[in-house]
């Protein structure tokens, strides 16, 4: 999975290591987590999302989800740009939205069977 | 209900070599995730299969996510005892810089501001020397523990049973520490906040609030200590607030910031989330959402059987002790019923040593099978308020409080 942020978020990213690497006081205890393993599923959208969601958590936030609706995902985006802040350009939803639904999503209801179809009316 | 380990790895564990030859980091850059072999619990329900990894400090425990962290216990830790082992206690964080990297007790303060007549800082030494220690064993339960068999199923992280535990935590009352700084008239909440942090300035730290006639009470804990043991790292270390008999979002981990208000705090981890439907059963028909909402507050009635997995085998006729646990929110357990049959009859069950009101109660009953094929095990809590649990799921859009009657189904041969 290709990791894809923004420049200002790439600056946010070096200063952490930066802030991580600081000479430590001698009283100081330290705890490093272990790595993360976890990866999105590929395919189209994927380096999108890696870009948009990565930042801030682990891929396993999306993929331990059960399958969810395509408007409880676009609530769960909603609900990172409003509530969490994240830069999630507008023009990007779309596409993003699509990757959620379509790899950790249920396809739409079909709307209600049409009635067998009438054979085409012959031309008079 | 029981997650059983199942072994996908050969013989010769790959990833355990790695990681005892410190290779991990450069092996997992491959994406290689296939060919890492891992040991693998499964929930039982969708998307329900976790790795077992162990953290620093940490036996392998159910990973839910990575960054920030959230580890489950495995459900059979509760049949080993009363008291979860710190190197077993779940792990549950919020923001993205989570847990903080590096920590020195030395230099760590607690700071009380706001609505006080003397602001003050706090050194853990001082907690420990000026303060009366208390003791008090005590469940921390996570909010959304279980909600992974919410249905129909909702987001959020999708647990098993095990992001709870009950541990004996040590420290000083949080109302003599608010009162060796005077709380100031008019004051309303307190707000609890922690080491843990957001990576963007743009999300919301992770702060709670509680009424100040409840940070008075009494009850609460500045904890320093965990079974005897200083604060596991993930759990806290070195100082986390305890609030017995309510729901772990209020146990606000690395806590070094303590400020009364004279209004009601209203920050994102108040409002909207960790709400629940304002009515007595804080649910709702599933699939709908409630008109008014108030913030999750004490734990409801809840009880497990802990000897038996789902599938287990028994034999007719032959009589052997069931075991499990109940909790409630710190009002004490009344009586705990067992049923063999589905529900349908109930014989109580005999509570174990009385640890305190906050504590996990052991519970047993003999059971002698009467007949052969499936036998369908319930348990059933009471408190001494009589409030219980239901027979079918409560719901609502969170996952929260969920306290149905739990059900195992052995196989009698």
């Amino acid at each position: 999975m290709r990791f894809s942020p923004s420049l200002s978020l790439t600056a946010v990213a070096a200063a952490l290591v930066l802030a991580a690497d600081r000479p430590l006081p001698a009283a100081e205890r330290t705890f490093t987590l272990p790595p993360e393993t976890a990866r999105l599923k590929p395919g189209p959208g994927a380096d999108l999302a890696a870009g948009q969601c990565l930042l801030c958590h682990s891929a396993d936030y999306i993929s331990t989800q059960p399958k969810l609706s395509q408007a409880v995902w676009q609530a769960e985006i909603t609900k990172m740009v409003q509530k969490y802040g994240a830069p999630i350009p507008t023009n990007n939803v779309p596409a993003l939205l699509e990757y959620l639904v379509k790899n950790y999503g249920v396809a739409p209801t079909p709307a209600p069977a049409a009635p067998a179809a009438a054979p085409a009316p012959a031309a008079k | 209900m029981q997650q059983l380990p199942k072994r996908t790895g050969t013989p010769f564990n790959r990833r355990r070599f790695l990681r005892a030859a410190g290779w991990v980091g450069a092996a997992v850059t491959g994406g290689a995730g296939a060919a890492l072999a891992e040991d693998i619990a499964r929930l039982p329900f969708d998307n329900g299969e976790r790795p077992l990894v162990a953290y620093p400090q940490k036996r392998p425990l159910l990973r839910l996510t990575s960054r920030p962290p959230q580890l489950e216990t495995p459900f059979s830790v509760f049949n080993e005892g009363v008291i979860t082992p710190n190197d077993a206690f779940f792990v549950r964080y919020h923001l993205t810089v989570s847990p903080p990297q590096g920590i020195d007790p030395d230099t760590f303060r607690l700071e009380i501001k706001g609505k006080v007549n003397t602001p003050r800082e706090f050194s853990l030494a001082e907690l420990k020397a000026k303060f009366e220690p208390v003791e008090l064993v005590a469940v921390n339960q996570c909010s959304g523990n279980s909600r992974g068999f919410s249905e129909p199923r909702v987001p959020g992280g999708q647990l098993g049973h095990g992001a709870m535990g009950n541990a004996r935590w040590k420290g000083a009352r949080l109302t003599d520490v608010l009162n060796a700084c005077g709380v100031a008239a008019g004051a309303k909440q307190a707000t609890f906040n922690g080491l843990d942090r957001p990576l963007l300035p743009t999300t919301p730290d992770f702060i709670k609030a509680l009424d100040i006639d409840q940070a008075l009470d009494g009850e609460l804990l500045l904890a320093y200590e965990m079974n005897g043991e200083e604060l596991p790292w993930l759990n806290g270390f070195p100082l986390r607030l305890v609030v017995p008999g309510h729901y772990g979002t209020y146990w606000v981990k690395h806590l070094n910031e303590i400020t009364v208000l004279d209004e009601v705090f209203n920050g994102f981890w108040m409002s909207p989330a960790y709400r629940i439907p304002d009515n007595s059963c804080g649910c709702v028909e599933p699939g709908t959402t409630a008109k008014k909402t108030i913030p999750i507050t004490r734990c409801n009635v809840r009880s497990f059987i802990t000897s038996l997995a789902d599938g287990a085998p028994v034999r007719v006729g032959e009589t052997l002790t069931v075991k499990g646990i109940a909790f409630d929110g710190g009002y004490g357990l009344r009586e705990i019923d067992f049923s063999e049959d589905g529900g349908q009859t109930w014989r109580a069950a005999t509570l174990g040593r009385d640890l305190g009101k906050y504590s996990f109660r052991e519970w047993s009953v003999p059971f002698t099978p009467a007949r052969g094929g499936t036998l369908t095990l319930k348990v059933k809590a009471t408190n001494r308020l009589g409030q219980s649990q239901p027979l079918e799921p409560l719901w609502n859009p969170s996952g929260y409080m969920r306290n149905v009657v739990e059900t195992v189904r052995v196989t009698a041969v």
